[in-house]
């Protein structure tokens, strides 16, 4: 019989080595710098593709941060929007309103990390009803969330009310998306695997028995929701000062509903995973943009097909090799061939 | 107090269309332990077979009702079959997000063939009484009475015949009940029809009560009667519909006596007061965790 898949298996050894050389990692980074400076000062590629580079950036943060509460935590969050629209309108109006214009391309990586402080501080408070509700209750605080957000921003005439801010200087440049980017899947990443990470992780298997093996829960709740919303935060400010315009409409529940899908389409429980899945999602959705309306018609549908064949989502629970610290990776191979040992002599 | 009398049947209705809304999130959730989000869709598409029904073909309420009913029913039922079979046993996540993906492609299809939005003829002649200082449409009490009918149907249905017994039975064990010869599939599909034609129902009043459709509207009103089906306690039927009832009067309430932008806010800010005293809805009861 002829191997009808030769060329596949070649490509399929490929990628694997490609994707477990722990080498490739910090290439990867210092290449995506060293591109980031030089794709503006050189137009490497035209405007509309850098404008789609850093919305992807922007995605990958908000993917990312959700995953940690509806992936790692097993929470089912609806409201990032809200997150984000609190982090994108402390900053833009600390660079509209407070801050000298002329010190805003200094002062710009603080009134981010602002954004993302006002943001991590409203997440506590959402944590709390998160002690006491598990499930769809929760979702519902995080949706009414969002909601009331929306609703305090349009009440509130300083800011613009329901006309939202425009006029926000472009700050958010390609570097900057860059950094952000990478930090915020670095220091999730290395949540994960601390011991608060293993801790919110024990959330998700079964809450009432990590309680009784002594994690505080109560604790990795608010880490978890605190660094989730402190991202969302993060990308809500690099948002509005791409878009140059925000207003409460932009951050409304179908807003939230899109970083769902691209959690979802990654896969939860993998930063792989919201890495792969934002960028396919934004990048599908622009190489779809001839086919016009229909394009909206076809992405559900491709949704719906992905979750009936595949509904872990692309990477569900797994993760490329390099993303996991090495002795995570040596520990689990310890585990394994351990567990291999003791199935070849099983014990009577 | 005419003011609160007249704006309290304001909230009867509305708090009417939530309650039948509410009471398809709830049935699905009862058997199934899935939120079908292409709920508030199918009541998007239940109003435009309305105006198909009224508007091009010219039919009368009656038939117009029972069309839009049996459609998105069909409708309803193929999507289970079709979307959210499959994913029975698949983790609880995808099925959710498989109805988010359905949703948005309701919307979206419907929003290819009717990209503007279109007024709905109204069927129902309108008359208004005086009962005193408050008047009464006739509107109003055809969409009072016909959900209440409609919920006291259902809740006969539920409590009282063979088939009802059978979704109760389900919703409280679906690996034992099958055994026993209950057909699961023929139940879970009666479920949907009955769930989708109630909302098809609430899309037809709303239609007739708020004339101008779109396809985005079934988004807001879905949402909303979500949460009226958790206030009440999801997965429980008599529950949804106090829920429905209590969100549509503390909206027209706040709109009434506040200023109106304040409505969401005010609206969602007493549902978390709520769940932070009864976290599991009014009527629903907490399920003792096992570890």
């Amino acid at each position: 019989m002829k191997q009808p898949s030769s060329a596949f298996t070649v490509w399929r050894a490929r990628w694997e080595t490609i994707a477990n050389n722990r080498k490739a990692l910090p290439i990867l980074l210092v290449l995506g710098l060293l591109l980031s400076f030089a794709i503006p000062q050189f137009n490497l590629v035209n405007p509309y593709i850098q404008l789609i580079i850093m919305y992807v950036g922007i995605n990958i943060i908000l993917t990312t941060s959700l995953n940690l509460i509806n992936g790692y935590m097993g929470e089912f969050s609806v409201g990032h929007a809200g997150f984000m629209a609190v982090g994108a309108y402390a900053s833009a109006v600390l660079t509209t309103q407070v801050l000298p214009s002329e010190l805003n391309p200094w002062l710009f990586p603080l009134v981010v990390l602002a954004g993302g402080i006002a943001a991590g501080l409203v997440g506590l408070v959402v944590a709390i009803p998160s002690f006491r509700t598990r499930g769809d209750y929760l979702a519902i605080v995080t949706l009414a969330f969002n909601m009331i957000v929306k609703s305090i921003i349009e009440n509130i005439e300083a800011i613009g009310g329901p006309r939202g801010i425009p006029g926000v200087e472009k700050l958010t440049t390609l570097p900057w998306t860059f950094f952000w980017t990478v930090l915020a899947v670095w220091v999730i990443r290395n949540f994960i695997y601390s011991n608060h990470g293993r801790g919110v992780i024990s959330i998700r298997e079964d809450e009432i028995a990590s309680d009784l093996m002594s994690v505080n829960t109560r604790q990795a709740k608010l880490l978890a929701f605190t660094i989730s919303s402190f991202f969302a935060g993060i990308a809500g400010a690099l948002f509005a000062h791409l878009l140059q315009f925000i207003s409460p409409r932009v951050f409304d529940i179908i807003k939230s509903t899109d970083i769902l899908i691209m959690v979802y389409l990654g896969g939860i429980g993998s930063i792989t995973g919201s890495v792969l899945g934002a960028t396919i999602y934004t990048v599908l959705l622009e190489v779809l943009r001839p086919l016009g309306m229909w394009r909206m018609v076809l992405m559900p549908l491709v949704l719906v097909l992905l979750m009936l064949f595949r509904p872990r989502g692309i990477m569900g629970l797994r993760e490329f090799r390099w993303l996991i610290p090495l002795q995570d990776l040596l520990g689990s191979k310890r585990w394994r061939q351990k567990k291999e040992a003791s199935d070849a002599t099983p014990a009577n | 107090m005419t003011y609160f009398l007249q704006q309290f049947l304001n909230a009867l209705q509305l708090g009417s269309i939530y309650a039948l809304i509410a009471l398809g999130y709830t049935m699905v959730y009862g058997i199934l332990t899935m939120i079908n989000f292409a709920h508030g869709d199918l009541f998007m598409i239940g109003a435009f077979f309305c105006f198909i029904a009224a508007g091009l073909l010219k039919l009368p309420f009656v038939p117009t009702l029972l069309i839009s009913m049996a459609g998105v029913a069909l409708l309803g039922v193929a999507i289970e079959r079709v979307a959210y079979k499959p994913l029975r046993n698949a983790p609880r996540v995808s099925a959710i997000i498989t109805a988010l993906g359905v949703g948005l492609f309701l919307e979206n299809f419907t929003l290819v063939f009717s990209p503007y939005p279109q007024s709905v003829p109204t069927l129902i002649p309108n008359q208004t009484w005086m009962l005193g200082p408050v008047s009464i449409s006739s509107l109003q009490i055809i969409i009072v009475l016909l959900s209440i009918g409609l919920m006291i149907l259902l809740d006969l249905i539920v409590q009282k015949t063979m088939i009802g017994m059978a979704m109760r039975a389900i919703s409280w064990d679906k690996a034992i009940v099958p055994l026993m010869g209950v057909p699961l599939n023929l139940i879970i599909s009666i479920t949907f029809a009955i769930g989708t034609s109630l909302g098809a129902a609430a899309g037809v009043m709303y239609a007739q009560a708020f004339p101008v459709i779109d396809p985005y509207m079934g988004i807001m009103v879905g949402w909303k009667a979500f949460i009226s089906a958790v206030v009440g306690g999801i997965g429980n039927i008599r529950g949804a519909m106090i829920g429905g009832f209590i969100l549509g009067l503390v909206e027209i309430m706040v709109a009434a006596f506040m200023p109106s932008t304040y409505r969401d806010f005010v609206a969602f800010a007493l549902l978390l007061v709520l769940l932070i005293f009864r976290p599991h809805g009014i009527l629903g009861k907490p399920r003792p965790q096992k570890v």
